[in-house]
């Protein structure tokens, strides 16, 4: 059914229908409103026997989901930025004990300086805990990802992030396609754990493992992951075949087939970019896109195949890995390491940055250049840097870095209108 | 033909007449569960607790009661600690029951999870237990613990407390008493050991969010701790146990005196044991035989220094401490001598 509704409460529809049996979740710091949506419909009496449970804080909520995917109940939570990394011990956790929780994460920055907006610093946090990771690129393809990340997690007991742009689709509204409950059911089986906590067949679970086995443990995590490179297509053909659209998937082509240049991305921001390329395209330009949906497990092999005549890639990213780079373009020149193609390798959008199609085109035209430095901060104000690196010389107490840098912003404004 | 030695003590029948906790000739609602042949040995033997562990004997006995009231629906949640890693390392496992141990600090939402997912399946029959030693209530574990309690969500919590982290090396709680020597808290300098400070009473916290039913117990008193726990599971909601278990490795105490320690705290006024319903004590355990607390400090080497010239004002300080409680909690009779 065609709805007009915004990112979070599409979502919310969307796990309603996968018939979950415990919702336990923060209801802040931040968090999306998806589980507000959530809790109205468990005390509406819309989802059954479903439990909604408002618990004290984010890493009681992934524990509680512990708890309850352990005993064999679907499981969903959903949380965003620093609440992700306060339930961090917790997300380790899940997937070591192979719990097929499903959660959404509405992208969001990660402090200090405390903001609230989207960029992937939550998510990428945990890019190597043993989760899958899904990145969503419209509201429609949250929707689909979630009733296809159930079944991918439960096949694999393996648990599963939905990663979408917190406010730029968490909080947008558009016409979004809600299947129909049949349509569901008919791709989402009822939950069958490989091992649960029953009285009837009592079980230790989450006990100690040592040096003697712990390898090749954590070798068959790392195997899980490596499975659903093969079923995550499968699914996603599947889904295609019941609900008619293409959805999820671990890549996505945006015409980037036999371009010179191909920009490589996650999430929201290929919405933007499409438009730019289309136009770049239209001035004779040979660049095209191509989105990564599947983050972890990352397609390196499915990379390759479709990168392998591009003369460039220009990978851009709203993750900073301090003290490296960009981590998509690390993963990126890893899958590519002995083809001929240069990797650029550009970091924007963070703590909420507009992403604006003149400065996106500005950058792809330096990109075709190779001109571009390496990280390349997109749409940095490098003036604003030195002068705080000026003041940090010039005197040992130079006060708070992001006070300082929003004094200068604001005075230097004040003296451009005069 | 073999001699049998003579021996000077004459043959008792222990069971005839006494209330000990084995005693399978008493009336069978005096009884205690392990006294029944078909008690459940949730906790099971080859596990690699220390001699003299009251950890082992109280999580046995608690739940074993827990499985006699539930008709052996239960599960139970773990958080990390001397009980989860003496009991289990893979591949081997003394729990009989299902069990899960996910972290350090969670196991009270890791029991709600449980909790929820039992009702969302109606199968309300099971029963939920969420257990850790003190660290892992008291301190880490504190917030996932007030959140359940505020939930009522339908969790037994047994803490295990022999206050301090024993498995790790012996260092210092928030439910370690004052003086007491651990790792973190040497007795060295003008304060030694365990500075007094206010601490954590998590019963009377517990209390504080007015949830069905909280108690405490202690091993010395086996056929009260199955007491309250089968009281405690004829409750819904959120419910503590709190269970007075001493730790000769900790303490420094003799591995025969366990069960004498823990009388001891509970004679000298140190470990009132108390039941409330509702965030209202209900009632408390008088003292038979009021000890001072000089009596039980002396038993463990974690309070040597205490009797060491100079340090008489902790020595003062821990029996005016003992004093409050019996004071608090009413543990004397009117009459009650003085020491």
């Amino acid at each position: 059914m065609l709805r007009q509704m915004d990112g979070s409460d599409a979502v919310a529809e969307a796990v309603g229908l996968c018939r979950p049996e415990v919702i336990a979740s923060y209801p802040i710091t931040p968090q999306t409103h998806i589980v507000e949506a959530l809790g109205s419909r468990v005390k509406q009496g819309k989802l059954g026997t479903c439990q909604f449970l408002n618990v004290e804080s984010e890493f009681g909520a992934i524990s509680t989901c512990i708890g309850s995917s352990a005993a064999g109940a679907r499981t969903y939570t959903a949380t965003s930025s620093q609440g992700m990394l306060f339930m961090m011990e917790g997300v380790y956790n899940a997937s070591g004990l192979g719990l097929p929780i499903v959660m959404t994460v509405g992208n969001r920055a990660i402090g200090a300086p405390i903001n609230i907006w989207n960029d992937w610093g939550d998510s990428m946090s945990a890019r190597d805990a043993g989760w899958i990771q899904l990145f969503a690129e419209t509201n429609q393809e949250a929707i689909d990802v979630h009733i296809q990340g159930f079944k991918l997690a439960e096949e694999l007991s393996v648990p599963v992030m939905v990663c979408m742009d917190g406010f730029i689709l968490t909080h947008a509204y558009a016409r979004v396609d809600i299947p129909d409950q049949e349509q569901v059911d008919e791709f989402l089986p009822p939950f069958q754990p490989r091992q649960s906590l029953d009285p009837a067949a009592p079980i230790s679970m989450g006990a100690m493992v040592g040096p003697e086995a712990f390898t090749e443990v954590r070798f068959l995590a790392h195997h899980k992951q490596i499975e659903a490179l093969d079923l995550i297509p499968q699914q996603s053909a599947e889904f295609e075949t019941i609900f008619g659209r293409d959805s999820g998937g671990l890549v996505k082509s945006h015409e980037c087939e036999d371009q010179e240049t191909v920009v490589v991305t996650m999430g929201s921001v290929i919405g933007t970019m499409k438009d730019v390329l289309a136009g770049m395209r239209d001035d004779g330009h040979s660049i095209g896109a191509l989105t990564i949906r599947s983050y972890r497990p990352f397609p390196s092999a499915v990379l390759r195949e479709k990168l392998k005549n591009a003369k460039r890639v220009i990978v851009f990213e709203k993750s900073f890995a301090l003290g490296m780079g960009g981590i998509l373009a690390m993963n990126l020149r890893m899958a590519l390491q002995d083809l001929p193609v240069k990797v650029h390798s550009v970091i924007g959008g963070l703590g909420g940055r507009p992403i604006t199609r003149d400065n996106l085109r500005r950058m792809f035209e330096k990109g075709m250049r190779d001109d571009l430095e390496e990280p390349h901060l997109h749409d940095i104000n490098m003036d604003v840097v030195n002068r705080e690196l000026d003041r940090e010389k010039a005197e040992r107490r130079s006060g708070s870095i992001a006070e300082n840098i929003l004094q200068d912003v604001g005075v230097v404004a004040a003296a451009k209108s005069i | 033909m073999v001699q049998i030695p003579e021996t000077k003590q004459k043959v008792k029948f222990y069971q005839t007449g006494t209330f000990t906790v084995g005693n399978r000739l008493l009336d069978s609602e005096d009884r205690s569960v392990q006294a029944t042949i078909d008690r459940s040995n949730s906790l099971d033997s080859g596990h690699r607790a220390c001699q003299g562990c009251g950890e082992a004997l109280g999580a046995r006995f608690a739940i074993d009661a827990v499985m006699r009231a539930t008709n052996n629906q239960m599960i139970a949640a773990n958080a990390t600690g001397c009980l989860e890693v003496f009991t289990t390392p893979y591949p081997e496992t003394a729990w009989s029951i299902p069990w899960v141990h996910s972290l350090f600090g969670n196991a009270a939402a890791v029991g709600s999870g449980i909790a929820a997912a039992m009702k969302a399946k109606g199968r309300e029959d099971v029963r939920v237990i969420a257990q850790g030693g003190d660290g892992g209530t008291t301190d880490i574990g504190f917030g996932c613990l007030s959140g359940m309690f505020d939930r009522n969500d339908d969790v037994l919590y047994l803490c295990y407390n022999n206050q301090g982290y024993m498995n790790t090396g012996v260092q210092r709680s928030s439910a370690t008493p004052g003086a007491a020597r651990t790792s973190t808290t040497m007795p060295v300098g003008p304060e030694p050991g365990n500075p007094f400070t206010v601490g954590k009473n998590v019963p009377l916290i517990a209390m504080g969010h007015q949830i069905p039913y909280v108690a405490t117990a202690s091993v010395s008193d086996l056929h009260d701790l199955e007491h309250k726990v089968t009281k405690a599971m004829s409750f819904r909601g959120a419910r503590y146990l709190e269970i007075f278990v001493p730790c000769p490795l900790g303490w420094g105490s003799k591995t025969c005196d366990t069960i004498k320690l823990a009388r001891m705290a509970v004679e000298t006024g140190m470990y009132p044991l108390f039941e409330a319903e509702h965030g209202e004590i209900t009632g408390a355990t008088k003292i038979r035989r009021r000890q001072p607390v000089d009596t039980y400090l002396k038993m463990q080497r974690r309070f040597a220094h205490v009797f060491k010239k100079g340090n008489e004002h902790q020595l003062e300080t821990l029996q005016s401490m003992a004093d409050r409680n019996i004071r608090k909690f009413g543990l004397m009779d009117a009459e009650g001598a003085e020491i």
